[in-house]
Order: structure tokens, then sequence, then C-alpha cells
């Protein structure tokens, strides 16, 4: 039996297909993985994300300290309650964990890592920030739960805390607001579309969600997560990266912050080098022009020899066609070839993202 | 609670089989095939006039999530296949013993079809893999 979030029993009475993920009991659907992933795209969703590892950091020095253990720069959230997306790096330059962090105040950060890292990250971060003098602290006692969709602010605006909602109504993107700790809610998501996530005490998120399944926001499973998230050109931590590659070599340079030249961070030298050295591995988008599905770990050839993997794939409900993420040494490439049961397909190099805001971005055909 | 009709054979890879009043066979994928792989996206079948040896790899069928080949359950040779489901994958979600079948057979000499499993063995089959 693996560990259980406070919405379990929610989940078997939404007659949930529960599958293992990174050592939790999760929803893989409730039903339909596509009709979950069109509902999104449509209307609105829940996901309990309640797995994912919450941290607060607390201390006098704390932003210093993040400005040294993350890749982008905290520097750069100036505001109460901005967010900010970035890798946390070895010496190496690899990646541990992709994750957000939120800017309370000046001595307290919230930062929300990733399930299956959890035991690897909290160890990291606690021995790194012990010469700074910040408290870690897991937040174990908190839910959390994404609600994405098209249609999701006037669903769930009647539902909110009277003395928040406001507050949360003009949220500009990738900002926070809360009170204590009975209610976080951000404006951040893995679906590309509108939505929030709402960090709240494990006890309240039974109601919560009764509340927001009777608003019309339909339960949504990891399944369609992992499609949405695809469709939107987000990377999945353990597939799209990891320790063995860079931000560089994972499509994420854009959350490095070289800049100002003399911030010291984790891995920071094994990345200038990497950069100045060039000639590293890329991540890019791939569409399928005809039927099949890629997938994860199929392979990747092209003209001028060389091989490339699939660190994602899948069929892309919202365009009807097969989507992937691709990892090519350096290079430019327009389309390659995927090898799928010994059958070898032309798939076109796209730049992700696939859909945002239930439009599409690319194209499935080829330019010639 | 999934449907294994009773005058279908079944194979422990998760297809029926149809024996059909001229003597040829009908295959599919079960219900419980179906339920477990999602909802279903994509098809590969065998064509026309090929040769299927028994438990040989003949296809493909993809849910959202995942891809299962497809064996052949008996041996023979193909003599139709349900070119609608190129087109409508989820049929096989919708109907699996109906409209959603596969492919046909017409069955070699030593076809193999003493080990299918009846209803009963399979309904015990499955219950035993959750």
């Amino acid at each position: 039996m693996g560990k259980r979030t406070p919405l379990y029993n929610k989940h078997l009475v939404q007659k949930a297909k529960m599958v293992d993920f990174g050592g939790w009991d999760m929803p893989l659907h409730y039903g339909s993985q596509m009709n979950e992933h069109h509902q999104v795209r449509r209307d609105a969703g829940v996901f309990d994300v309640s797995h994912m590892t919450i941290i607060d950091l607390t201390g006098q020095r704390v932003r210093e300290f993040l400005r040294y253990l993350l890749a982008n720069d905290v520097e750069r959230l100036k505001k109460t309650g901005k967010a900010l997306y970035s890798c946390m790096l070895n010496d190496q330059g690899g990646v541990l964990d992709d994750l957000i962090v939120y800017f309370q105040d000046e001595h307290q950060f919230r930062m929300v890592v990733n399930a299956a890292t959890r035991d690897k990250d909290i160890a990291w971060i606690t021995k790194q920030a012990k010469p700074f003098a910040v408290q870690v602290r897991e937040r174990d006692d908190f839910a959390m739960l994404a609600v994405q969709g098209s249609q999701v602010r006037k669903k769930l605006e009647p539902l909110l805390p009277a003395n928040l909602s406001a507050s949360v109504m003009a949220l500009a993107p990738f900002y926070a607001t809360w009170h204590d700790d009975e209610f976080f809610i951000a404006r951040t998501g893995y679906t590309g579309e509108e939505g929030f996530e709402i960090i709240l005490p494990a006890q309240d998120a039974p109601n919560w969600w009764d509340a927001l399944l009777a608003a019309g926001i339909a339960p949504i499973g990891l399944g369609a997560r992992d499609t949405l998230r695809l469709e939107a050109g987000m990377n999945l931590y353990g597939a799209d990266m990891d320790e063995n590659y860079s931000p560089l070599e994972s499509g994420l340079a854009w959350t490095v912050a070289f800049k100002p030249a003399d911030r010291v961070f984790i891995g920071r030298s094994a990345l200038e080098t990497q950069r100045n050295r060039g000639n590293h591995s890329i991540l890019v988008g791939l569409v399928l022009p005809v039927k099949g599905i890629l997938r994860g770990h199929q392979t990747v050839s092209f003209e001028g020899g060389g091989v490339g993997q699939i660190t994602s794939g899948t069929f892309s409900p919202t365009l009807g066609g097969s989507i992937a993420f691709a990892r090519l040494p350096a290079g430019e490439y327009k389309q390659v070839t995927v090898t799928i049961r010994n059958k070898p397909l032309l798939a076109k190099v796209v730049t992700p993202p696939f859909v945002r805001h239930g439009k599409t971005c690319i194209s499935f055909l080829t330019d010639n | 609670m999934n449907k294994i009709p009773d005058n279908l054979k079944y194979t422990e890879s998760h297809e029926w089989v149809r024996i059909e009043e001229n003597g040829t066979i009908t295959i599919g994928i079960t219900d419980h095939a179906q339920e477990e792989l999602g909802d279903l996206v994509y098809v590969e079948l065998p064509k026309i006039g090929q040769q299927l040896n028994l438990d040989e790899v003949v296809g493909v069928v993809e849910s959202v999530k995942a891809a299962e080949d497809l064996y052949s359950p008996l041996a023979g040779e193909v003599i139709d296949f349900n070119a609608e489901l190129e087109d409508a994958p989820e049929l096989l979600n919708n109907d699996p013993y109906g409209s959603g079948w596969l492919f046909k057979l017409k069955l070699a000499e030593n076809s193999h079809l003493e080990n299918l499993l009846g209803a009963d063995e399979y309904a015990k089959f499955i219950a035993k893999d959750k």
C-alpha cells in the first residue's frame, strides 16, 4: 500500500482507477482520461496534487540562500506573492528537481517540489541551508488542489473565502495570495489553461473537494495531467530531465539566470562551461503527421547520422495526433525519423508549446 | 464488473475468439482489456492474406497512456480486418465484442483451438490477476 492523500477516499467514491505514483496511491482517471483532458480545455477540472512536497523556508538570510540554491534568480521576486519557476542543480549542473518558489516576505519563501524526489530534495536543501541558518520545514500538514480550465474563474469565485475573494480574482499570472495557514492560492498550473493551485490544511481538503465538484469542477486524474502538460510544452521531471542533464539540454535555458555575472549558484560553473563549449544536446518538440503514437524511449534518427531519443510522447487529445519531446544532439532540425516497431516514420520538429489556452500553436503539416 | 459473454473463447493475453457458423474465426480484445487500457487512440492490424502463427505479435492497440501488443491467439490466414478502427479506435472501448472486433481468420490445420479458455476460466484468470 502506498501513501494516501487526504482525498484518497474521495477518489474511491468517484470510482477512480488508482495507480502508484512515486510511492503514492493516486487517481489515474475517473473513467475516461480523454474526457477529463477535454473537460479541462473546454470547462474546468480539479486535480488532487497533495502528493507534491511543500516546503517552507524561513530565516533572515532566506533570499540569499535561494539565490545560491536555485538556477533562476529569486532577486526577480520583488512583489509579495510573486512566484518563480526554477531548476535546482547539482554541482555538475544536472537537474536535481524543478520547482516553484513563492516570495511571501523577506523571511519566508514557500517552495513546491516534486513528490518522487521528496527525500533527495529535502536532504539536499537542508544540507545547503545550514550555513545560511535557514529553517527547512516540510508542510505535510497541507493538502494541495489544482483547479484548472477555461471556465474555472467563474466557477471558483463563489466558493472563495470572503476575505480573499477579491484578491484572488485580481491575481496576475504567477502570483499568490493567502491568509495565514488557512488558505494559500496561486495563479499557477501545469495544464496551459487558466487556473489556480490551492494549498490548505489537510483536514479542510475533503469539504473543499465536495464543494468544487458541486460547482461543476470535475475530478481529473494524473493521466490527463500528463497529456495536458505535454500539450502545454511543460517538462516532466524524471522523463524530460533528470540529474544527468542540465537545463540547457532540457529546453529550460530560459529558467537559468546567468545575470548578474557575480551571483554564485550551485551548478553555475558547470553550466557556463557547457554553454561556452556549445555542442550540448537539446530538447525539441515533435509532431507526427501520420497515424501512430510517439512514446518515451523510442529512438530518433536524422540525416547525417547520430541518434536521439523521445523523452515524453503521447496522443494529443486536443490535436488528434501524436506529439512528443525528444532529446537530440546539438544541431538544427526540420524533420527526424522515429522508428516505431521497426517502421520508420517521419516526424516534424516544432517549438513547443503545442496547445495554449485551448488554441493550437503548431501545424502537423510539413513545410514543403 | 466486466462483460464476459459465455459464447466466446478467451486467452490470457485478453483476446476473445468467436467461432462463426461457417467455421471462420473473429478476434477482438475483451471488455476487461479495453477497460485496463483506457481510451484507445490507435490500432494496427494484420493485413488480409497474412499468415499468423500462434502467439505471434500481429499488431498493436494503443491508448492515451500505453501501447499493448496484439497476439494472435490462433494460427491461420487473415481474411478480413476491421478497417473502421483506423478512424474510430474508440469502438474498441464502446463495443469490444461487437463493432470493435479486430480481424477474422481462416484457421490453419493445427490452429491450437483447444488451448483457449472458456468464459468461466477467463473470469477466474482476471480475478486472480487483480
